[in-house]
């Protein structure tokens, strides 16, 4: 009886550890163990500021300019370092500061791997314990807490990227950020149509073969516009193109995605492309494309040209530092920020990663470039209503369209995406795309 | 003939040691532990381990806010401990706190909701509190049921319930789930606060310290003093004397289940109407595991689990403040936590045995 005890405790250690550390994605010791060498003097000195001043005193925010050697910047990200979303924002936030003169090792108090939970409440109130005047949280879920929090300390700006709440939460202290990347998801979406067409031209594939797989996180706007803008991108230049959605229902997770990436390609998708923060997709592509079959990529977060040379024609990107430079600018100069803030190709907060020249196909850098500038100067809309059907039909409005509560977002023949509010809004299954029901 | 090669090492069963001794091998495990994660955290990030130790103990009770983030999580943590004692004193082993959590959880999610503006606050809290307690009790008896009846294996039984359960909360969360496709429900009630367990003088989580320190004492009276204890450690000792003696024991396992999983689903109710006021997956956080690792610890002593409990907790929040202190990933701190419960679960097998060196043997 007694050994069966020894090896249920066991048993049951185990679990507990695989449960403390279950979402663990790759090698974090190595990594971790280089950034506390090289940070930990500084960051250590910023807890302790931190530490004297908090009795709350952040009343110098709203109204008065903060010199910015003496801004305190907290950050909640869903992830660490190892995972794409959240190493772009990081990365976002460190070129910010650098361009405002504050210093992102002792200025910053990073909280990773913050779940969206009453986990991502503590760890704002400690931030706002701490004398932070400028607090972000980086993932959709985090919003109700940020709301939470910002009640209570209406003298910190609170910046929730993602979010949809802020205008409606009566709260001034409160904004959203987003960043326009269907711009950049079109442009991508060109990239592939060029190389799908080639392909067509070519003779590799037929028109009715020209299909596109897409991997996206949950059924929702931010996806679904994601994911017809790569798509109105791609049928620009490829008309006959079609697209299957397949969604993971998780925003990282390497294995799903990776599965679903290769039931993709499996069901006769020639080029892929991504709503999630995992590169595994890629790296399904540049493992087809080693064993002979001709996949196409178009990554997302960062560059994936990295992990999948032979696939990845060029990522859509989101530059955060934009956005992140100009909410802390609005609070060193005591404005006040934006209450839906979303940049796009112009502001450069969005952009596509360089094309890769070995693999893209001929005139796409020009056709690229092209649709930049029309979309800068407003010549090219994304989402012009001329350009795509909803079930055979025209869409003329959005008034009477269940979840725009009566807004219009029909503007001079094209979809108004990101105006109103700074996260995506576009939630059309447009004719030539397959995805399953919400 | 030649003799049999005595092994290295011979192992034998201790006496019941003097609780002396035993606590003396228990503080040098934790010790031990210490060491060996000072050596971990040196070599791996060159910190000095004093200072980092010093900011553990500054992350779980630094401030007045941390203390009650730590006394919040080691209460539920005590709760989910309290479900499983007399489970395990039974030697049911009950793997699935972690899905009777979730159920109660969703329980109290689905009144929140579906109630929030029916029924006034008490009524409503009433309502709340007995659902989830009801729908623990359930996913604990299924199991039950079967053992009883069956004799089917509970720890696989209970343990394949929790993935159950785990689908039960995602397809609420779909259903529930605000604004349509983003697969998270946020806070429920914001604004009414509707089905919110309230303050209690002042302390946000102070009806969280009432409920689980009033149900510690009733388990202890329960356990140690209530003839359902004694039937319940009887059948734990043996089955047979326990039929010998006209114990039920079919009846003992049902209804020990029943409260197990009842408590439980209490604390799934202390963790969405008490602190987080949201239903996913993932509130249960591991902690119907780690709560096994408690309830044995403390010999389901229930005073022992309470100081148990917060030491755990006090690992797990000290952790989090590394993390951030040193810019650390929080699993460098989940390793920490690891070598620590490794050593102090590893001084059990010192406590209840003894090695014996191979003696000399003349040439």
């Amino acid at each position: 009886m007694k050994k069966l005890l020894a090896l249920l405790l066991a048993l049951s250690m185990m679990l507990a550890l695989a449960a403390c550390g279950g979402d663990t994605s790759g090698d974090t010791t190595g990594d971790t163990g280089d950034a506390a060498a090289t940070e930990t003097e500084d960051t250590t000195s910023a807890d302790d500021g931190a530490e004297a001043e908090e009795t709350g005193d952040s009343a110098e925010t709203t109204g008065t300019a903060i010199d910015p050697s003496e801004i305190q910047i907290g950050v909640i990200y869903i992830g660490d370092e190892q995972e794409a979303y959240t190493a772009n924002h990081y990365n976002g936030l460190v070129a910010a500061c650098e361009a405002l003169g504050i210093d992102p090792d002792t200025q910053v108090i990073n909280r990773w791997t913050v779940p969206e939970s009453e986990a991502a409440a503590d760890a704002l109130y400690e931030l706002a314990d701490s004398g932070c005047d400028i607090i972000f949280a980086t993932s959709f879920g985090h919003e109700s807490y940020v709301l939470q929090v910002a009640a209570e300390y209406p003298d910190i700006q609170f910046f929730h990227a993602t979010g949809y709440q802020a205008a409606t939460s009566e709260l001034t202290n409160v904004h959203n950020y987003f960043a326009d990347i269907y711009q950049a998801r079109f442009l991508g979406g060109v990239a592939a149509g060029m190389k799908l067409q080639e392909m067509i031209d070519n003779g590799t594939i037929t028109e009715d073969q020209a299909k596109v797989g897409y991997v996206g996180a949950y059924p929702f706007a931010e996806v679904i516009s994601g994911f017809t803008s790569f798509y109105l991108g791609v049928r620009s230049v490829c008309p006959s193109a079609v697209m299957q959605v397949t969604y993971v229902n998780s925003w990282s997770d390497a294995a799903l995605e990776s599965e679903a990436a290769q039931q993709l390609i499996a069901d006769g998708c020639v080029i892929i492309s991504q709503h999630s923060d995992t590169t595994g997709p890629a790296t399904v592509c540049q493992t087809a494309q080693e064993s002979g079959s001709e996949v196409y990529f178009v990554g997302y977060n960062i560059d994936m040209t990295a992990v999948a040379p032979d696939a990845c024609l060029t990522s859509a990107k989101i530059n955060w530092n934009v956005p992140m430079q100009h909410a802390i600018e609005a609070v060193l100069n005591g404005e006040a920020a934006a209450v839906d803030a979303s940049y796009g190709l112009e502001e450069e907060a969005v952009e596509i990663t360089p094309l890769n020249t070995a693999i893209i196909a001929e005139g796409t850098q020009e056709a690229v470039d092209a649709d930049t500038a029309a979309i800068i100067d407003g010549s090219l809309q994304v989402f012009d209503t001329s350009t795509f059907t909803v079930g055979g039909e025209t869409i003329t409005s959005t008034v009477d369209i269940d979840g725009y509560n009566g807004n219009e977002y029909i503007v001079d023949g094209a979809f108004a995406e990101s105006t109103l509010a700074s996260a995506p809004a576009f939630a059309f299954i447009i004719d030539g795309v397959t995805a399953p029901e919400a | 003939m030649r003799r049999q090669k005595e092994p290295l090492f011979q192992m034998s069963r201790r006496e019941e040691l003097p609780f002396l001794k035993a606590v003396f091998i228990r503080a040098v495990a934790v010790v031990l532990s210490l060491l060996v994660c000072a050596l971990f955290i040196f070599l791996l990030t060159g910190l000095n381990p004093a200072e980092v130790y010093a900011t553990m103990i500054d992350g779980a009770v630094g401030t007045s806010r941390r203390s009650w983030i730590l006394v919040r999580d080691a209460m539920v943590l005590l709760c989910v401990s309290l479900a499983l004692a007399p489970a395990f004193r039974m030697r049911f082993w009950n793997i699935g706190a972690e899905g009777q959590i979730l159920v109660g959880g969703v329980a109290t999610a689905a009144c929140m909701i579906i109630l929030g503006d029916a029924l006034p606050a008490p009524a409503l809290m009433l309502v709340i509190i007995v659902t989830s307690v009801l729908a623990g009790a359930i996913w604990g008896l299924i199991p039950a049921l079967f053992k009883a009846r069956w004799n089917t294996n509970e720890t696989l039984f209970t343990l394949m319930l929790n993935y159950v359960a785990i689908q039960i909360v995602s397809y609420c969360v779909v259903f529930w789930e605000n604004p349509a496709g983003s697969n998270s429900v946020g806070v429920i009630n914001p604004s009414t606060n509707a089905g919110w367990l309230p303050s209690l003088f002042g302390a946000q989580y102070g009806w969280n310290v009432v409920i689980v320190l009033v149900l510690t004492a009733v388990m202890y009276l329960y356990m140690n003093h209530s003839k359902q204890g004694y039937e319940v450690a009887v059948v734990g000792e043996s089955e047979n004397t326990a039929r010998y003696a006209g114990i039920s024991v079919s009846r003992v396992i049902i209804r020990t289940m029943a409260i197990s999983g009842g408590i439980a689903g209490l604390a799934g109710f202390i963790l969405v109407s008490g602190s987080g006021h949201t239903i996913s997956t993932t509130i249960a956080d591991g902690r119907g595991y780690t709560a096994i690792v408690v309830a044995w610890l403390a010999r389901f002593n229930p005073v022992y689990m309470i100081l148990i409990s917060f030491f755990l907790t006090f690992m797990e929040r000290g952790a989090i403040q590394i993390a951030t202190a040193y810019n650390l990933s929080e699993y460098a701190s989940d390793m920490v936590t690891g070598i620590i419960l490794f050593f102090i679960l590893g001084s059990e097998f010192f406590i209840n045995y003894q090695l014996r060196l191979r003696k000399k043997e003349a040439a």
